[in-house]
């Protein structure tokens, strides 16, 4: 098969596929190779026994009910924002059609010592349990403040400058705790440092009211999650990538990289050479064109047989450990998942706890969540190295995507993508709703 | 028109070697057309038709490959809830009915137990006139023989003369268990708390696209 191309895509992870198929929309002709024979790279959801074979290769998997493939384990956790970009994606590219969702059943924070339901509007800050009640008045006006906040109308402002004042100074202003500072910053606007405290509070503004209308949208939590796991996403993608014209071919290693002179020029595998000015590719592929972002995540997949104890046996859950809370640099995540999103069977319940890794005992720092998670059947960890591309790609062709970090969403996931999608086109991303009338074609035809 | 019982979904996929007629045999379900020389599918892969099989409607829900088994496998989500497929070949390559033979041996790995399967060996235009038989390259009864050993449906089909099309879709309705009171325990449960995600995006714009007006 030897031809030519517009774009070739290595490695099947979710920026790869996505792009993939808004290329092929295009019209772009695209070839997208995967080393491995499986979609998905880094951004696969694994059935049992590819999970024991990649984190635990030598153990004896306990014993566990169900059939290997009922098992769907992401490698990376992260959960969509009901109103966040990767939806609106989704949306306009009709990928929704491939893949069904769910809500996650509750987003909760860590305070003294215990977990509790994160307040998304002034009702629920009155009656949560996570402040005193001199403390809830002033995070109902803080709360009042996001929403009628309206750039046009000066009177909202309440005499703050979201682009000069800092977001510490907003907290000021309404006179909230530190404690309460932590649970906004970093379970609302899902900052996983402390940085954003002096900056402009613009970007906290709108993670917030990203967060609240996202809880808005469905109600339970601001999160949504994809029946099968988030594998079914860059399968999603890379199917409509397909439909569009895209060519796949799996369980195919590059054999060779071809530059005419510093340009990228094509690839060769066992089905031969294939052309193209432009490749776009995952870290793994261009070992040597990505640097260390100098962040590892370490990553634990716990099996349990029970609910999170303290969430009303809630069938899933985010919970986010604030780094102040527990003496960190850096939040702890962990998400809950069980059969409800098909990703376990029956009776079983899958907890992956993340964070970046701050001390030479990773495992250790996981602590505070393994406290909060009760008896665990197994845990299988593993730790990332965070890449990222070393150049942007114009002198070369060469235009890498970022590894996947510890966030507990897929906003900077996007970010990427929009970011890749300028530099490869050179026109920013316009989603464009798919005209859906070619596919239901025949939908009114006979009877 | 109003139907006795509310249509049953069923996702039906397609399998079969490249150029056996695949997209061309649901062209013909669908649309009764067909086009000669048809380009490799591209851009339609998602087709849905409804078919009244006495007094039941199904709503086939028809998910073509979009040429994803050429170098590939296809994703688990190809085959993810299908309760039926076709497994296409044809009657003049023998290479496609052994390739028909794998697909099988993959749905019977890959899909749900219960799945309604139905090989079909299409272009039988090509053979109808041919009184030697020398275009024929796969017996009717080697493939009744497969469709015996592995439970399959079994038809001959010609997309191009519209010969035994409606046939094989009506055959395989008439296989699937009675509406959403048959499926799996599994799948039941777990229509509850489906979000849709296009409804909810379309606030001020028009009612779901993929409502069927008929």
């Amino acid at each position: 098969m030897d031809e030519n191309y517009d774009v070739i895509v290595l490695g099947t992870g979710l920026t790869e596929c996505i792009l993939s198929g808004l290329l092929s929309v295009e019209g772009k002709k695209v070839l997208h190779i995967d080393r491995q024979d499986f979609y998905g790279g880094e951004s696969a959801s694994l059935n049992l026994s590819q999970l024991y074979s990649k984190f635990k290769p030598s153990a004896q998997k306990p014993d566990l009910k169900g059939r290997d493939r009922d098992w769907c384990v992401d490698l990376i956790p992260k959960f969509l924002m009901a109103n966040g970009e990767l939806t609106n994606i989704l949306v306009h590219t009709n990928v929704t059609r491939y893949i069904e969702f769910k809500q996650i059943g509750g987003s909760y924070v860590y305070r003294n010592g215990r977990i509790a339901k994160v307040p998304s509007n002034e009702v629920e800050a009155i009656k949560s349990s996570l402040m005193g009640i001199f403390e809830k008045r002033r995070m109902k006006g803080f709360l009042e403040f996001i929403s009628k906040y309206d750039e046009n109308v000066p009177s909202t402002h309440q005499g703050l400058n979201l682009d000069s004042n800092t977001m510490n100074e907003v907290y000021n202003k309404f006179g909230l705790e530190n404690g309460t500072k932590d649970f906004i910053g970093h379970a609302m606007a899902l900052w996983s440092t402390d940085d954003y405290l002096n900056e402009v509070a613009r970007p906290t503004y709108e993670r917030i009211l990203l967060y609240v209308q996202s809880v808005a949208k469905y109600g339970k939590s601001p999160y949504i999650y994809p029946l099968y796991g988030l594998g079914e996403l860059p399968q999603g993608f890379a199917r409509l990538s397909a439909i569009y014209g895209g060519t796949y071919m799996l369980d195919t290693p590059i054999d060779e990289v071809l530059y005419e002179g510093d340009k990228f020029a094509g690839v060769k595998t066992k089905e031969g050479t294939a052309k193209a000015p432009i490749v776009i590719a995952d870290p793994t592929y261009f070992p040597e064109k990505v640097k260390k972002t100098g962040s590892k995540v370490i990553r634990a997949m716990c099996i349990m047989d029970h609910p999170l104890p303290g969430t009303n046996d809630l069938d899933s859950v985010q919970i986010i450990i604030p780094q102040n809370q527990v003496g960190r640099k850096h939040d702890i995540y962990i998400a809950v998942l069980s059969d409800v999103h098909c990703v376990v069977p029956k009776g079983y319940y899958l907890a992956i706890v993340s964070t970046i890794i701050e001390t030479d005992t990773p495992h250790v720092e996981l602590e505070p969540a393994f406290k909060l998670l009760g008896n665990r059947l197994d845990t299988l960890m593993g730790i990332a190295e965070l890449y990222e591309p070393a150049s942007d790609g114009a002198s070369d062709g060469v235009y890498i995507s970022k590894s996947y970090d510890a966030t507990s969403h897929f906003e900077s996931t996007t970010d990427d993508v929009k970011d890749l999608y300028f530099r490869i086109t050179g026109k920013p991303l316009v989603l464009k709703k798919r005209s859906n009338s070619e596919e239901d074609e025949g939908l009114n035809g006979l009877e | 028109m109003s139907f006795p019982n509310p249509a049953t979904s069923v996702k039906l996929v397609l399998l079969g070697e490249a150029a056996v007629g695949k997209s061309s045999l649901v062209l013909r379900f669908v649309s009764n057309d067909f086009q000669e020389n048809k380009e490799p599918t591209i851009g339609a892969a998602f087709l849905t038709q409804k078919c009244t099989i006495g007094e039941r409607t199904i709503k086939y829900e028809i998910w073509d490959t979009a040429g994803q088994e050429r170098f590939a496998l296809l994703a688990p989500m190809y085959y993810r809830n299908a309760q039926a497929a076709l497994v296409v070949y044809d009657i003049t390559k023998p290479a496609s009915f052994i390739k028909a033979r794998h697909w099988v041996k993959e749905l019977h790995e890959q899909a749900s137990k219960d799945i309604t399967i139905a090989l079909v060996g299409n272009k039988f235009d090509l053979v109808e006139d041919d009184e030697e038989d020398s275009l024929r390259k796969v017996s009717v009864e080697e493939g009744q023989n497969l469709a015996e050993e592995e439970g399959l449906l079994f038809f001959e089909t010609s997309a191009k003369t519209s010969y035994n099309v409606n046939e094989v879709f009506i055959g395989i309705g008439s296989k699937i268990p009675d509406s959403s009171a048959n499926q799996p325990e599994a799948i039941r449960e777990n229509n509850q708390g489906r979000i849709d995600l296009t409804s909810n995006n379309a606030s001020g714009g028009s009612s779901g696209s993929g409502d069927c007006a008929c």
